[in-house]
Order: C-alpha cells, then structure tokens, then sequence
C-alpha cells in the first residue's frame, strides 16, 4: 500500500477549527461568584454583629437582674445613673404584649387570609379577581403610622368600641373580656396588627394555592367533591407548608410592628389578662422611652431588643418544627 | 361485591400472560343493550368556537367503547361531557341532548356532583393525591358518606385493581412513592372505590411504558365485566385489543377557517379494524395521517 495518499483538501480557517481550549480563561463566572458569595456573607455578618453587639450592650442588665429574671420581672422602674444600673427592669409586661397582640393578629388574619386566597384562586370570576388581589395588595404599601391613625381616630371609636362594649356583655365572664373596655388595649393593637398583616399571608398563600396541581383537584372533582371538599380536604391539605410560612411572615411583622402598636396599646407598663387592659408591646415601649431614656435605661432597652430578638427566634423555631411534624400527616410534597 | 378474577360474563377467560389482542378478539361483542349513554346532536362551545359538532353515539353497558382520532379531533372533550367535567371549563358550553339512562344529563335539576359520582374518571398522567395509598382509595368513600369498614374497602378495592399485592405492606406510605404504573391503577382503584356505574378514562396509558399499559389494558378488560367503561386513546392498537365498540373522530376545518372536531364513525371495533365504511376511518387506522 502507497503512504502516498492523496492529499487531503485542506479545512478552511473558519470558526468549526482551531483549539478547544480557550487562551483567555473564563473569568466572567468566577468573578460573579464572588460577588454573590460575598454579599450572602455581609447579611451573616451583619445579623451576627447585631446581635454581639446588642447582647453586649444590655449585659449589666442581665447581670444585676438575672437573664430570667429579666425576661418575667413584673416591675419596670427606670434609674437615672450613668454608671451603673440603680432601677428595676423586669421585661414581662412588653413581652407578653407582644406575644398577645402578634396572637390576636394572627388568630384574626389567617382563616381571613385564606379565605380570600382561596376567593382569588378558585371562587372569583377574573375581572373581580384581579383588582381586588392588586387592592389587596395595595394595603401592604400603607405606613404603618397611617394604619396607627386610622385605628385610633376611627376604627377605634366608630367600629371597635362599640363591638367591645357588646362583646364584654356578652362574653364578659370569660377572664378575657373582662371589663372595663378603655378603648386603647391589647385587642385593638391585635385587631389593627391583623389588618396590617392581611396583605403579606394573602398574597402568600394565594401563590401557594394557585400552584397546586389542576390534575388533583380535576380528580377529586371526578370522584363527586363538591368545590368546598376540594379546597379543604385537597387544596388546602397540599397548601399546608405555604399556609404555615405565610403565617410566620405575618408573625414577624407583628411581633415588631411598632408605632400602630404605640398609638393603639395604651402604652401602660403593667399588664393584664384581660384583652381590654392597656399594655405596651416590646417594640412599642422601646420606640415610646427612647427618647427621654437615661444612660442606664437606654442599657434595659437594649435589653428589651435582645428579648425581641430571641421571642423572634422562639417563635420561628416552633413554626418549623410544627410544619415538619405536621407535613408528615397532611402529605405536603414540599415537606 | 366479590373480586371479578374469574371468568367475565360473557364466557371468556381472561388469561393473564396472553398478548391481550389475542385474547380480545375470542371475545363475543356485547350488544348495546339498554344504552348507558345516548348521544345525540352534540356540540360543544368553547366561548364562541363550536370545537365539536354534531355527536352521535350510543355508549353500552359493561363494556368497552373506544374513542379515537388524530390531535384536536374533539374525543376528550365529548369524553368530559359524559360526566360534566366540562362544566369545570370556563366558558364551555353543551349543545344537543346526553342521556344517562334516558335521563337528560344537562337538565336544569341535575346535579353535577351526583353525575360525576357515579360515572367516575381516570385521566392522561397519574394524578393521585399527595396523601398515603390508603388515603387515596378512602378519600372518595369518605366524602360520599360512606359508613362501614374502611379497611375492608381498601383491599377489596385495590384487590380489584390488581394492585393488592404490591401495596399491601405500605398502605400507608405516599402515593407518589409508587411507580407510574401502579400510581395509575392506584387512580383506577380510586374511581372504582366510590363504585360507579361507568369509568371514563382519558388516554390512561399515554404516560406509561408498555408493560405498564399492558396492566392497565388487562385491568380495564377485568373491570369491563362490571362497569361500563369509555376510554379515549391514541393508541390505535389499544383501542383494538381491548375494546367493544370503537368511535373514530377527525379533525376538520369550516369554511370560516374554524378547526372543529366531528365523530366520522361508530361501529364495532372489528369492523372498524377491518372494513370500515369511511374512507377517513381507513386511512387513519392503515397509519395514512394522524
């Protein structure tokens, strides 16, 4: 055999030739993932300096009241030092304001939210679905100072006092309605929060409602369900995880709601069981004596932030765990 | 009810393992008898195109009637007047007459609810809930009321949908653990727990593979022996070996342009297959378009 082959045409230079290997190197990716990386660890950094510093800060008052001495302390007396720590700060009247009115909000909000969620998605005909999710929300994008004075100059008077007034006839036996009804108190801050966080849970959990699969609810339409047995016992079931992060976000703007809260609380330093009685919220009296604080209370409002903090925390921690307890038995996928 | 593993009424054995187009075709074809279903002139609107025109057909009892046809011939929409799903359809609308048992199906006083009830559905891809097997089956026994041992309809119906066995030690893991074959004879079993009179089934097969689809063809072919069963398929062969009586649709254009779908013809599945009277029907089933 003849090595002498033909000679081969030759391949033009066009852009199917050359090497594979790129000269230049990519740098276009490596530099982007820094980028990204680097601003996912300014936020940790950020949170973990918050929360150094704040706890730092508040330390003689842990110190001289004890941390759960601090956290249930009944008594609020501010000192005036600068040196040291000469009041009495007990943190319980603010925590459990914030933790009563974050419930009345939620308790109201929810079972509204999906109500309307489930109006939006499934019940609506579209040109009424449509402006009323943008009305809805619109209400997101009311300051919460709006909300403040629109609860107290007319919601308050016109609506509230008159429904507690015939709530306190009616269920005043029960400790939590019990008179008198002053107006100002933990159920208006509760009832105003839940308007407040209607927005955020309802346009949450309609996301989450609408893209539960057509297919499973076509099926149980097939069996003979009537539209109610298939948003409750298909559509919501499935929902459930969303449901429960929608309601977390609206606890997290409860919690820390602050100046609707301090026009509507009373802003009293004791509490009370009744969900009549004035209070103040963890926030509300934090944002209400800041101003006129001394050095030594500014320290115990430090502290009071600290508290919120880990009420926060507390509170998020137990919404997972019962989103994964429960997600087993509702069948969530998304568990 | 009892299990129906034995022989079907009409005399055949189902012989499990037998190519079932062998096994169909030694079948006698049931007469249409008292008809479950009337159709009569029906059209259906989907806001202002009229998708499907003027259906003739009758659907009898305990057996298999096919429904084929190329892509947008209309053979899944009539299949969802039969039960009212297309009510579910924003701005669908029925023409003409369906009867249930000589009873209008669009009468004012009928309840789609009661409808759907009795004639269930089982559709395209395997659409179990996201609840535990066991879930799945209960779920219709339970929102029709339906008192007495649960766990004795669990078996007894998963039983008749040949998926007792594979099943059994994990009743109450989740549907989507299962295959998709099994997932959709799970589905079949959900529809025959809330015990219908009719399945329809739209193209159940066309998501699975093909042992999977033999399954299910020879589970249809065991349930035709008490329930009345319509399934729209793509799949020329499986409406050959396993039904009674077939329905060719097409597709077609009017003269403004439209595209509607309209039944071409409806006769026995061997006469179909074999000499049709339609030139349409004979170039589709001899693989000339579709």
């Amino acid at each position: 055999m003849s090595t002498e082959a033909p000679e081969a045409p030759q391949a033009p230079e066009d852009s199917r030739g050359g090497t594979l290997r790129s000269g230049k190197g990519r740098l276009a990716d490596p530099i982007f993932k820094w980028i990204v990386a680097t601003c996912a660890t300014i936020v940790l950094v950020i949170l973990a300096l918050m929360v150094i510093r704040t706890t730092s800060e508040a330390w003689p008052v842990f110190v001289k009241e004890g941390f759960f001495g601090f956290l249930l302390g009944e008594e609020w007396v501010s000192g005036s030092s600068r040196t040291e720590i000469t009041g009495t700060y007990g943190a319980w009247p603010f925590i459990y304001g914030t933790l009563v009115t974050s419930v009345i909000a939620i308790v109201i909000a929810l079972p509204l939210a999906i109500m309307v969620a489930v109006y939006l998605t499934h019940l609506a005909p579209r040109r009424i679905a449509k402006p009323l999710s943008y009305t809805v929300e619109l209400l997101a994008a009311v300051p919460s100072v709006i909300f403040g004075l629109w609860g107290l100059h007319w919601f308050l008077p016109n609506v509230m006092r008159p429904f507690f007034a015939w709530l306190e006839s009616v269920l005043g036996w029960l400790f939590l309605f019990e008179g008198p009804v002053r107006g100002v108190g933990y159920l208006p801050a509760g009832i105003v929060l839940a308007i407040m966080i209607l927005p955020i849970m309802t346009a949450i959990i309609r996301e989450v409602v609408a893209v539960q699969p057509v297919e499973q609810q076509m099926a149980a339409y097939a069996l003979g369900s009537t539209r109610w047995e298939v948003v409750t016992k298909v559509i919501l079931p499935a929902s459930f995880s969303g449901i429960v992060a929608a309601a977390m976000l609206g606890l997290g703007r409860a919690l820390g709601e602050t100046i609707a809260v301090l026009m509507l609380i009373g802003g009293a330093q004791s509490w009370g069981v009744s969900l009549f009685s004035p209070g103040s919220s963890m926030a509300s009296h934090i944002a209400a004596t800041f101003g006129e604080s001394s050095p030594e209370s500014r320290i115990a409002l430090m502290a009071i932030g600290v508290a919120l903090f880990l009420v926060t925390m507390i509170v998020n921690i137990l919404a997972r765990v019962v989103v994964w307890r429960l997600g087993q038995f509702t069948g969530d996928a998304a568990v | 009810m009892s299990v129906s593993n034995t022989a079907s009424p009409r005399g055949t054995e189902i012989g499990r393992g037998v190519a079932p187009s062998t096994v169909r075709y030694n079948r006698e074809v049931p007469g249409l008898g008292d008809p479950v279903f009337e159709v009569s002139g029906l059209s259906i609107h989907y806001g202002s195109n009229k998708a499907v025109r003027d259906v003739n057909l009758k659907v009898g009892p305990r057996q298999i009637t096919a429904m084929i046809g190329p892509s947008g011939c209309g053979k899944s929409t009539v299949l969802r007047t039969l039960n009212r799903m297309n009510d579910l359809i924003p701005g669908a609308r029925v023409e003409g007459r369906v009867t249930y048992h000589g009873e209008d199906l669009y009468a004012s006083d009928v309840d789609p609810i009661e409808v759907r009830r009795r004639i269930g559905m089982v559709f395209q891809k395997p659409n179990p809930f996201p609840k535990s097997i066991y879930d799945n089956v209960a779920y219709g026994p339970k929102i029709n009321g339906v008192r007495g041992n649960m766990d004795d309809l669990v078996e007894e119906t998963l039983t008749k949908a040949a998926l007792w066995d594979e099943v059994k030690d994990k009743l109450k893991e989740s549907a989507f653990a299962l295959s998709g074959g099994q997932q959709q004879r799970l589905c079949i079993a959900r529809t025959i727990a809330v015990n219908p009179e009719v399945i329809l089934m739209d193209e159940p097969c066309s998501a699975l593979d093909p042992i999977a689809t033999l399954k299910i063809e020879d589970l249809m072919y065991e349930l035709a022996s008490e329930y009345t069963i319509v399934i729209v398929t793509h799949n020329m062969q499986q409406a050959a070996r396993v039904s009674d009586r077939t329905a060719f649709f097409t597709a077609g254009v009017d003269d403004a342009g439209d595209r509607y779908g309209s039944l071409v013809e409806f006769d026995e599945t061997a006469t179909i297959f074999s000499k049709p009277s339609d030139q349409r029907t004979e170039d589709y089933i001899s693989g000339r378009f579709g």
